[in-house]
């Protein structure tokens, strides 16, 4: 299989508000991932991009629009979504562009704009509801990832405390993100004591509304060892998505997220995942789903998953470092952008490039996760050096 | 990473101007079980990955990614869609198998346009939001515009787009797929009532719901499939600015349309295209488009096309077939599915299955898809009988 490279990556702040058009904070995030390898766009043969859904700009055909901020300008083009999983399989869409040796160069950019959805971008996703059984009931997103939170606690006896740990821990690593929306620290106690936003979900557990865009260039071997003497590999891709008829699922365990991981492991060669990994970042919009998704990824052993939180195992020194970057709930989740943010973070902490939040003891094996659509695909990429 | 890739397997459903009988899973479920039995009855659990091809207000779903894998027979494998014309989604698939990671890949796309009460509204909202829309004009006026500009600068002439519908129309009489079928007059066009000045009401393509999904294969898995594989020899896409003002060239010539061609014919090493290729479906949305398109994808010189139309070079008798099926305008547009729909008659060409249009000695053509206004991007396959 033709090896393929990241070798730089870039990303714009996450805010709540962005002066920047959708345009623009693409352009940021694809100019700032050019100048860390010090190309242009003539060096680049093809761009994958992705973003969410085209409602939140309010545009049919938002992949096309995006295109000339991506720099997707008389170049082939492609846009590729898997709706919240959508930053993360970005990576793999621009991995099967060189990897399929069609491509030496692929610039993979993510972007998402959610302040433009006036009153809130909660509204629009209403929208993704199925027309005839759901949507006539005028479902909240919060609603169904309430029935997961509450069935993933259940089954294992977890409580609302365990589920605030996990976001409190998550959110504090994000402090030392330059990019985050985020400045202050947020205890246990802030999340049990935020807004009930739908049992058991607060507000503090969710991650936020953000605007942002973050990008990373993927090269050839060849291409590779000429731009960079760390080149961080992309060793195993693996996705999966489930029925669109979630209400026939447990959703204790996440299968998609369990077989996008045998996917990418199975690539990489790991037959043992808690040992041949050294960082992950799970994907988490919510404090549970970090949880809930390492499950997924069989970094840690189903119901055991609090136990081994509590006790720091998932501490930046601990044994196994989880979102190290701060992930959505500390950085911000501009959706599609998101994703795209951990495998920048796996990138620089790759590198040892990631300053104040370096996870100690020179990781050279990291993994990362999106989810998304109705709590049914997964995108998962282990990357190494 | 040199697999070679071929169409194993095709399946079709749906096509109709309104299919009240049909909801869109329940079109590509059939589509599907009918390119599954095509492939040897291949059981979906034996296909390794899905790529759907759709976009979010088409079908008035946000993510609608999330409804791609219970009618493919994908559930809990990988599946991912791609917001773009169904041969972009060909392209994702084939790089799959060109990875080594998958070996048998289904490319899904499909039209529910008559879902849609007023399309041209929808159209409007791929405008730039803020240099386009305001005007609150119709957005064809861009296709007017792009028409004009054509017209002006290679010498082609209004009758000779005209000319296009009435091959087109004429040519879709033989297709029991195509839905426009219909014996007209050079006057019927020409004098039909505007859009946006040139174009008549006749140089648009109907709309057309219907789904197509084809099965692609590695080499070492081809045979194993099918008797009579048809080989992917080459594939590009690409993509000019969304902004009107900032083409590369202008409005007048379309650049997605060489650039996509250059790339498929340097990756099946052609180096004449006119010659090594036997027949092309080409997109012609508009009338004007597939003299535009012929030109950009190198089949003539720049102002030939119009002129070789008229000696009935692109006949289905002529040197060169083009659009053989009825093309959008004559079997309707298939919006997402409009690469599919093209790619599915030449697929059928090769294996001599398109009964009383077939062609003969027919060995390698070419499908182009545009994605129609406002947008600048295309996509181009060239596909072979052989390797």
């Amino acid at each position: 299989m033709r090896k393929v490279a990241i070798v730089s990556a870039g990303m714009t702040k996450f805010v709540r508000r962005a002066l920047e058009t959708p345009k623009e904070l693409s352009y940021q995030a694809a100019k700032t991932t050019l100048d860390g390898c010090e190309l242009t766009l003539e060096d680049v043969d093809c761009i994958a991009h992705g973003t969410a859904p085209d409602a939140f700009d309010g545009l049919h055909q938002n992949g096309e629009y995006m295109v000339d901020g991506c720099g997707g300008w008389n170049k082939p083009t492609m846009r590729v979504y898997v709706g919240g999983g959508t930053g993360i399989h970005a990576v793999v869409h621009g991995w099967h562009h060189v990897a399929s040796g069609l491509f030496d160069t692929c610039l993979v950019v993510c972007e998402e704009k959610m302040s433009s959805a006036l009153p809130h971008a909660q509204a629009f996703f209403l929208t993704i509801f199925d027309s005839i059984l759901e949507r006539p009931l005028e479902p909240n997103l919060l609603w169904i990832f309430a029935l997961e939170m509450n069935r993933y606690m259940e089954r294992y006896g977890y409580t609302k405390e365990d589920m605030a740990l996990a976001a409190a821990k998550i959110k504090k690593n994000g402090l030392k993100h330059p990019a985050s929306q985020f400045s202050e620290e947020v205890t246990v106690e802030d999340v049990l004591n935020s807004e009930m936003m739908a049992y058991p979900v607060s507000r503090l557990d969710v991650s936020p509304v953000s605007d942002g865009a973050a990008a990373l260039l993927l090269t050839s071997e060849r291409v590779a060892r000429r731009l960079t003497d760390k080149p961080v590999w992309l060793e195993g891709v693996g996705w999966s998505l489930d029925t669109a008829y979630w209400a026939t699922r447990d959703l204790y365990f996440p299968r998609y997220t369990d077989t996008a991981a045998r996917m990418a492991y199975d690539m990489a060669g790991i037959t043992e995942p808690e040992k041949e990994i050294h960082i992950a970042e799970p994907y988490d919009p919510f404090g549970y789903k970090a949880l809930h998704h390492l499950e997924g990824l069989q970094l840690s052993p189903r119901g055991k998953t609090v136990e081994l939180l509590r006790d720091g195992h998932f501490d930046i020194d601990g044994n196994l470092p989880i979102c190290p970057s701060g992930g959505l709930l500390g950085v911000g989740n501009p959706i599609a952008a998101a994703g795209t943010m951990k495998v920048c973070e796996l990138f620089w902490q790759l590198r040892e490039e990631a300053g104040e939040r370096q996870v100690p003891g020179n990781p050279r094996r990291g993994v990362a996760q999106s989810w998304g659509d109705l709590m049914q695909v997964s995108s998962v990429v282990v990357a190494g050096i | 990473m040199n697999k070679k890739v071929a169409i194993v397997g095709l399946g079709f459903s749906g096509f109709g101007t309104t299919t009240p009988d049909l909801s869109y899973r329940e079109m590509i479920f059939e589509a599907a079980t009918k390119c599954y039995e095509d492939a040897g009855g291949i059981h979906p659990e034996s296909i390794d990955s899905f790529v759907a091809c759709s976009e979010d207000f088409m079908e008035g779903i946000s993510i609608a990614d999330e409804y791609v894998p219970d009618q493919l027979g994908a559930v809990l494998k990988p599946v991912h869609s791609i917001t773009g014309d169904g041969l972009q989604g060909l392209a994702s698939a084939l790089m799959q198998i060109k990875t080594g990671q998958q070996n048998i890949v289904a490319a899904s796309a499909f039209s529910k346009v008559s879902n849609l009460s007023h399309h041209d509204h929808l159209i409007s909202y791929a405008t730039d939001p803020v240099y386009i829309r305001p005007f609150n004009e119709n957005p064809y006026f861009i296709a007017g515009l792009e028409m004009n500009r054509f017209l002006h600068e290679t010498g082609t002439t209004r009758e000779q787009c005209a000319g296009v519908v009435l091959k087109n129309r004429y040519n879709a009489l033989k297709n029991p797929c195509a839905h426009y079928g219909a014996k007209l007059a050079l006057e019927d066009v020409t004098e039909a009532p505007p859009l946006s000045h040139p174009l008549g009401i006749y140089d648009m393509s109907g709309h057309l719901d219907g789904s197509i999904v084809v099965l692609l294969a590695s080499e070492d898995r081809a045979w194993e499939l099918t008797d009579r594989p048809v080989w992917i020899n080459g594939i590009g896409w690409a993509t000019d600015t969304p902004n009107l003002d900032s083409r590369l060239e202008g409005m007048g010539s379309a650049v997605y349309a060489k650039l996509a061609a250059e790339k498929a014919y340097r990756m099946a090493g052609i180096n004449n295209p006119f010659n090594e290729i036997d027949f092309a479906e080409i997109d012609d949305t508009f009338s004007y488009k597939e003299l535009q398109h012929l030109e950009a994808l190198n089949l003539c010189g720049t102002g030939e096309a119009g002129k070789l139309l008229e000696l009935g070079s692109f006949s289905p008798d002529g040197e060169f077939p083009v659009n053989v099926s009825g093309g959008s305008l004559g079997a309707g547009y298939l919006h997402e599915a409009n690469g599919m729909q093209r790619l599915m008659e030449v697929v059928l060409q090769l294996r001599g299955e398109a009964g009383p249009r077939q062609l003969t000695d027919v060995e390698t053509g070419l499908a182009f898809a545009w994605r129609g206004v406002p947008t600048a991007t295309g996509a181009s396959v060239i596909v072979s009988t052989h390797q």
